[in-house]
Parts: structure tokens; sequence; C-alpha cells
């Protein structure tokens, strides 16, 4: 560790990693529900258990890119965090909201309250002081972070970090308009959701991966620097329009129906670079960077993003079949490996990276971890297969036929038991990786050669 | 490709395209707005009784089982055309009472069946409801679901 505000990270990565249990055993649940409608139906029904899995996602990878942030901005703008302080006050606001939404949504509180109810529009469900308090968080974090970076070195791998997370602080505030008139609530409510994880996100996931490619690599800077550059020009070019594959069947005018099959093919562009050039830079690197499970984990979340967001995501995105696959067990299947690939891949890369160094640990517990990323990717990869083939059953059966929908579903209970065994391996691999960051204190095998410790 | 093109230039191809794209979506979205508001969902008023079930809808988390236009969760049916199924999108005091039918019998208990809750809604808020299906209903979704089956 360089900086010594850089330890700020290690408090976000805890609290990622908590929430993030809390994540996958909320879907754990709600795949049982999925094999066993009754499973305690009255005490939490399954919209519940599905809005703290979703809303415990989005909780933490947030809490995961703040952390990588005040990770790796000191280290690129060369200069400790303007204030250590208001990181750790963000940090309080963002645990009281999600403690404050997890106890509102689970037991009701406060329903139909205008500031203190839950709003249910989906993954916005928050209550109003929630959102306010998640506002209030960014602002302080872009405050100090824009500083940090005004006063230190600018590099390319800061200026598109702070410009993802500028921008998704900024398209957050749609959260707070909800017209009446629901076409119009769906449009802007996309503004939100689609253009942060094919928008904004993808910044902040490829400046992450381009700083750990530059640390694990050895590449030099001006190369790496370019291709960020070219990436996240690919993603904008591509994303902003490609919100229109939302915009087919919510009452919105038909040329949605191209602009949005067209541009967001083309969305399929920066995956492919992104993994493209992650594997390049491996290769052409020369340096030989000990923590292989950090490397696992980037060429992971770049290899797994391409095929969950990008090839997936194709597969139902052109307008003439998502007449039929919208809303189906296609979309879920997407939607698993997608957030999988991408923002919890590399999200847990830069914790693999990250933290050995924060706690002084060096060299790393490799191991686990390894076998961590393998449980979850065969896990989530096992059930976007099943869940492909459920949808595509489904979207036969109720789109073509136009059978019953209830019917339709008990006829692919099968699949939804194989999903739930996949669920397992994945949470299973989530308590591995957290136990493999937490616990361990000696190497479970012994490296063969002495690296050297590059601290960086 | 280091001949082809610096990192200055690949910047500043970034922040202008990425300023043209956003400057056209804007302009899209605009003539979008006008085009839901005075067409896609002009064929029938949205009263107050309209807006106030779409809280209904909202403050119950109904999308976190269902689909509404095809977003939501998959679990249960979807919404957007349920008034076409029950046989009742053109008779508002049917489909209040079809809906207040449906809403009482919940949950049914039976084993092995998806359960949905009982939300213990006013009359009132039923008819809020219903008047919130019937109206989205009624949105030109670009022949959107193919069938009555959603």
């Amino acid at each position: 560790m360089k900086y010594q505000t850089q330890k700020i990270a290690y408090w976000y990565f805890l609290a990622a990693m908590a929430v993030f249990a809390v994540q996958v055993l909320g879907g754990l649940w709600a795949g049982w529900i999925y094999v066993s409608p009754n499973f305690l139906s009255e005490l939490m029904p399954f919209n519940i258990v599905r809005m703290l899995h979703t809303n415990a996602l989005i909780v933490w990878l947030l809490l995961g890119f703040f952390g990588a942030a005040y990770f790796l901005v000191p280290e690129e703008a060369e200069r400790e965090m303007h204030s250590p302080m208001l990181a750790y006050i963000q940090l309080g606001i963002l645990l009281l909201g999600t403690a404050g939404a997890v106890v509102t949504y689970t037991f009701d509180l406060f329903h139909g309250n205008w500031l203190l109810g839950m709003e249910g529009r989906e993954f916005i469900e928050q209550p109003v002081w929630v959102k306010v308090g998640i506002v209030v968080a960014a602002l302080i974090f872009l405050y100090n972070v824009s500083l940090t970076v005004l006063k230190g070195r600018k590099t390319a791998i800061t200026n598109v970090l702070l410009l993802g997370l500028w921008g998704l602080a900024l398209l957050f505030l749609f959260a707070f308009y909800n017209p009446a008139n629901l076409s119009l609530d769906k449009m802007f409510w996309w503004y939100i959701v689609h253009l942060w994880v094919e928008g904004t996100w993808e910044l902040v996931m490829a400046s992450i991966l381009a700083f750990l490619l530059l640390k694990l690599t050895g590449v030099d800077r001006e190369i790496i620097e370019k291709w960020l550059y070219i990436i996240v020009a690919t993603a904008l070019f591509s994303g902003i329009l490609g919100t229109g594959h939302h915009y087919y069947w919510i009452g919105l005018p038909s040329y949605w129906q191209w602009i949005g099959s067209i541009f967001s093919t083309l969305e399929v562009i920066p995956f492919f670079a992104m993994m493209s050039f992650s594997f390049v830079m491996v290769w052409k690197g020369k340096r030989d960077h000990p923590n292989k499970a950090a490397l696992l984990w980037a060429l992971g979340a770049a290899t797994v993003a391409f095929f969950g967001a990008g090839v997936w995501g194709f597969l139902h995105t052109l307008h003439g079949v998502n007449y039929y696959t919208h809303g189906t067990q296609i979309t879920a299947a997407h939607g698993h490996l997608a957030f999988f690939g991408a923002y919890v891949s590399v999200n847990l890369a830069i914790i693999t990276y990250a933290m050995p160094i924060l706690r002084g640990r060096d060299p790393y517990n490799q191991v686990l971890n390894m076998a961590s990323f393998w449980l979850m990717t065969g896990g989530m990869s096992f059930m976007t297969f099943v869940l492909t083939f459920a949808g595509t059953v489904q979207t036969h059966m109720q789109r073509v036929l136009g059978e019953n929908f209830m019917e339709i579903q008990e006829g692919v209970h099968l699949f939804f038991i194989m999903r739930w065994v996949s669920g397992l391996a994945v949470v299973i691999g989530a308590i591995l990786f957290i136990y493999a960051q937490l616990v361990p204190r000696r190497e479970i095998i012994e490296p063969t050669d002495q690296y050297e410790s590059e601290g960086a | 490709m280091r001949e082809v093109m610096t990192k200055t230039m690949a910047r500043n191809v970034f922040y202008g395209g990425s300023l043209f794209f956003i400057v056209v979506f804007l302009i899209l979205s605009a003539h979008s707005v006008r085009y839901v508001v005075t067409k896609s969902t002009a064929n029938a008023e949205l009263t107050e009784s309209v807006a106030r079930g779409k809280h209904v809808w909202e403050k119950n988390a109904c999308i976190n089982c269902h689909t509404l236009m095809g977003e939501g969760a998959y679990f249960a049916p979807e919404l957007q055309n349920v008034m076409s199924r029950w046989g009742v999108a053109d008779d508002p005091e049917a489909a209040f009472e079809v809906l207040k039918g449906w809403m009482e019998a919940q949950p049914t208990g039976i084993e092995g069946r998806r359960q949905m809750p009982q939300f213990n809604l006013s009359d009132e808020q039923i008819r809020e409801l219903a008047d919130f299906f019937l109206w989205v209903n009624q949105i030109d979704a670009q022949g959107w679901p193919p069938n009555e089956a959603g």
C-alpha cells in the first residue's frame, strides 16, 4: 500500500462482501420458492425476497466500485485522498440506507408513506429517504474523489472512472421522477437502468480492468490508456442509442425497433474488445505478477461479460426475436450471466487484487480463491444454460402457441430445480471467496519460485 | 496501431462521439415523449383514478412477481393485457368485480402452486387498480404482446 488513505477501500470491500453474501442467499431463497412455492410464502412472499436479491446486488456492486475508486485513485493521482473522514461518513450513510431499505421491505414498514415507505418501481424500490441518502453519499464521494484527482496526476484511468461515476450519479436523479403515464415512466426508468449497466457502469468496469492490467501485466501505460479510450468510445457509441432495445414494446415510436436492433447489436463490440484487449495485454506483458487469482478474475470478468452481456444479449435483442422472447426466462438467463460476468467479476477481481495489499499479507492465498472462481463461474454458466432452455420452451408455448403462463411454468419445473442446484454452487463459491479473503493466513500451496513482492 | 491513432486522438473521438450520440438520443427522446402523449397513450383518458391505481401497483411491489409490458419479475403472469384476458376490457364495473374476486381469494394456499399474497386492499383501491389495468390495456405497444396469454 503506497498511500495510507487507500485503507478506506478495505472497509468498502468488507461491506461489499457482506452485502454480496446477503444477495446470493436471497437468490438461493428466491430460487427455492420456484422449486417449492409454498415455502414461507406468507412470511416472506417472492416479491420481497426478490427485492432483497436485486437491491443487495446493486448496493454491493456500488460499494465495490466506490472501494475500487478509493483504492486506485490515490495511486493514479499520486496523492492521498482529500478527506478520509468524508469517505467514512459516506460509507456510514450507505450502510444506514441499506439497513433501512432491508427492514422496510421485510416488514413493509410505513406502507404507502411518501417519505418512509417502499416506492415499488423495479430496482428503485428504496424509500425516498434512502434515495436522498444515496444522492448525498454520491455527492460526498464525487466531491472527495474529484478534488483528489484535480489536485493530483490526471490519467485516462481516473478520467474514465470519474466520468462513469459522475454519470451514474446524475442518472440516478431520474429515480425521483415518476410520471403517472406508464409509458413515460418506463421510458425514463431506462435512463437509469440501461444507461447504468450498458453505459456508465461499462466505463467504471473498463477503467478498473485497465488499472488491473496495468499492474498485473506491466504493459506500457500509453498503450493501455489508448485502448481504454477506444473501448469506452465503442461502449457509449453503441450503448446510448442501444437504449432503444428497451423501447420496442412500451408505447414508444416504431423507429426504436431499428435503432435499438442496430445499435444494441453493436453493443457486443465493447465487450469483445475488452476480452481481446485483456488477453492480448496478458500475452504481451512481461511482468509475472504473483497474484494469479486477480489475473484469473480479470480475464474471467472480460470473458464471461462477453458471453453474458454480449452473446446472450444479442440472442434476444433484435426486435423480431424480442417480440417473442420479451419478458421470459430468456431475459432472466441473460441478466444473470451479464451481471455476474461484467460487474460481479470485475468487483471480485479488484478485491482479489487489493485485499492482500490492504491487509499487508502478501504473498497471496490463491488456491481457495481460484476454486471459488470456478465454482461461481461454473454455477452461473449452468444456471444460464438451464434458464435459456426454460425460456426457449416458454417462448414457444406462450408466445407462439398462446398457452397459459402458469401451466407452462409447471411444465418447465425441472429447469428450475437445476437452476437452484447451480445457484447453490454459486453461493458456496461466494462464501468460499469471502472466506479466502478474510481467514487464511498461509499459502495452501507454497510458491515454487521466490517472487519479489512488488506491492503494486 | 500506434501510428494510426494516438492516445489523444482516441480520447477526442471518445468525447466528441459520445457527445454526438447523447444529443441524438435526447432529440429522439423529446420526440418520443410527444408521441406517447399525443398518440400511443391517447386512446384512454389518464384519470385521477388511473394515477392512484398506478401507486397501488407500486406500493405493493407487484412488479417483483409479475411483468407489466414485459418488464418486471418472471414469476407471475403478464398484466398489461390482463383485462382482455379476463374479457372485461370494455366494462369497468365487471373489471372491478373480477379483480376484487381475484384479490380476495389470495393466497390460495394450494400445495405446489405459486402463492400471491393477501394485500388487504380497500374497495376503492381495487377500483383504482382496475382502472389502471384498463388504461394500460389501451396503450398502443406496437402490437405486443403477441397473444392473449401475455
